[in-house]
């Protein structure tokens, strides 16, 4: 049994989101990462030093610059017939990806595994994480995608794989990329933060943000947001924690003016503490909340703010 | 140009589900069922283009139970023109659906086929991606913009980072996200007009496709329960438990 790994990375170095793939690889056998990108061998170099890698396959071509699956599927094909699974992580890049391969292939895939029980038998959430599913694949290859928060980080450093040039499979000429618009931030990462605020509806203006920011700051915590808070245009798509945006499970999470719907709670159910802040004492989000503040935002979290200076 | 969209019926996304005592699957008995919230919008994305004059006609389809029908009418009260439901008791995973709407599509010959990113009930979001491959189509998948050209499509994509905009060539498969659209309610006079759009049916043998699942489901077993939580009286209290009883900080 050997293990295909797919990397996502900008070409300079590898997202943390690879780090849990390689992890869950890593339990079905030895692991090979695949790294494809346009200028990409310092990512490849990166590769090569992650805990558990046996060997690094480099794809560098122009095609493979912006991680397009109709370019990128192909060369998952060309790749994939020497390993009894092939996995990547559940992310946008690896959800848009693995199927695209999986259908060239033939396979059915199975999405955001949570639990590898065996060679063949995986843990997924379904409806919205109200029911876990084990299912078992007789296909010939397992194509797998991972739920980033259900594995550990690999280490980044102390492995020293070889990297291999693999051959490039060509641009496919269906599609190119145009442009992208990305938020930059200094605080974590959204989907592997220790601690997460997140602002709902309640929040009601994008310039309240601003509340949450001043706890973030003091905890180091990312920001987070509800689907109604993007929607009505708090923030953008890339804060939404939820059934279809970011699964989170951060040590804590706290929730602000977020009523606790069914597609939220799929999001950060699994956090360690959750904390709700919400004036609306019959709120749903209370049900899962540790820690329930029935108090109104505006006091509570200014208040929260100085409490956290108090004893700094 | 011709459109082709597909929808799901599914468990209302209101409805808390529960998981059966025997671990068999999910209690579905009286639930109330609905049409899957991004099938909706990719109806209502198709209406669009069709209102705009860019697209002459909606085929909407639906795979599965005969109820499916019931979801078919949804989407021809919205403004499709007529439906097709391939009819099967057998369960249809993505892989087999993909097979399935290849089948129609090379009847159909749509130049745009719409589909929801995901179901939620199964969660998978491969649907739309295995269909452009079995096509060799391109794919703009978690769309939250369109714009369509003759020869081209413009794709704004909600990814993780952001937005992500690719151009891609038609004929394509494009997925649709939360924001593309806010869709309609079928207006009544609408919905009695619905009655009488043709809804055509078709087995997947005719179609030449095996749907055999693949994956075997062994158990679906209920989420570990969280404790229950406790009310704080105060901002001071919640951080003094953070602190001591959690330690989280």
């Amino acid at each position: 049994m050997s293990v295909l790994a797919i990397a996502e990375h900008d070409n300079a170095s590898i997202k943390p989101a690879t780090l849990n793939a390689v992890t869950a690889a890593a339990q079905l056998g030895p692991v090979d990462l695949l790294v494809a990108g346009a200028g990409c061998r310092a990512a490849a170099e990166q590769a090569a030093k992650i805990a558990g890698v046996a060997k690094v396959l480099l794809a560098d071509a122009p095609e493979y610059a912006h991680g397009l699956a109709e370019n990128l599927a192909p060369l998952v094909v060309t790749l994939a017939a020497g390993y009894s699974h092939v996995l990547v992580t559940a992310t946008t890049f690896g959800k848009n990806l693995l199927p695209r391969a999986a259908a060239l292939l033939d396979l059915q895939q199975i999405s955001d595994v949570v639990k590898i029980v065996s060679a063949d038998s995986f843990v997924r959430p379904i409806y919205a994480g109200n029911g876990l599913a084990t299912v078992q694949s007789a296909d010939r290859i397992k194509l797998l995608t991972v739920r980033s928060t259900a594995f550990e980080a690999a280490k980044a450093e102390g492995g020293s794989a070889a990297v291999e040039t693999v051959p490039a499979a060509g641009d496919a000429g269906l599609s190119r990329f145009v442009k992208q618009e990305v938020s930059k931030s200094e605080r974590p990462e959204l989907s592997s933060a220790r601690i997460v605020i997140s602002g709902g509806r309640g929040m009601q203006a994008a310039e309240n943000f601003h509340l949450l920011e001043e706890v973030a700051d003091r905890l180091g915590a990312a920001v987070g947001a509800s689907r109604a808070a993007v929607d009505a245009g708090f923030k953008p798509n890339e804060f939404q924690v939820g059934q279809t945006g970011k699964v989170v499970a951060p040590d804590l999470y706290i929730a602000v003016g977020i009523s606790g719907a069914i597609q939220h709670l799929a999001g950060m159910k699994d956090s360690k503490v959750i904390v709700a802040i919400n004036k609306d004492e019959e709120a749903p989000i209370f049900a899962v909340a540790d820690y329930g503040l029935v108090a109104d935002l505006f006091t509570a979290v200014p208040e929260l703010k100085a409490e956290l200076d108090r004893k700094a | 140009m011709k459109l082709l969209v597909a929808v799901k019926r599914v468990v209302d996304f209101n409805v808390k589900v529960r998981v059966k005592s025997d671990q068999s699957g999910i209690d579905l008995a009286n639930v109330k069922m609905s049409m899957n919230p991004f099938d909706e919008i990719a109806v209502e994305e198709a209406v669009r283009l069709k209102e705009a004059g860019v697209a002459s006609e909606i085929v909407v389809v639906s795979l599965g139970l005969p109820q499916a029908q019931e979801t078919i009418r949804t989407a021809l009260a919205m403004g499709a023109d007529r439906g097709i439901l391939v009819e099967t008791s057998t369960e249809l995973q993505p892989l087999a659906v993909a097979k399935l709407l290849k089948a129609l599509v090379d009847k159909e010959q749509p130049r745009l086929v719409i589909l929801g990113k995901q179901a939620i009930d199964d969660d998978c979001n491969q649907t739309g991606q295995m269909l452009a491959a079995l096509l060799g189509w391109p794919q703009g998948t978690f769309a939250s913009k369109l714009t369509v050209s003759a020869d081209e499509i413009e794709v704004t994509r909600e990814v993780d980072a952001g937005l992500e905009t690719l151009m891609l060539k038609l004929p394509a498969v494009v997925t649709t996200d939360l924001r593309l659209n806010e869709p309609r309610y079928a207006s009544l006079p609408n919905i009695m007009k619905a009655k009488k759009k043709p809804i055509d049916q078709v087995k997947p043998e005719a179609l030449g496709v095996d749907v055999t699942p693949r994956l075997k489901t062994l158990r679906v077993e209920e989420p570990a329960k969280r404790q229950a939580g406790v009310k704080v009286g105060s901002v001071a209290e919640l951080v003094a438990k953070l602190r001591n009883e959690a330690k989280v900080i």
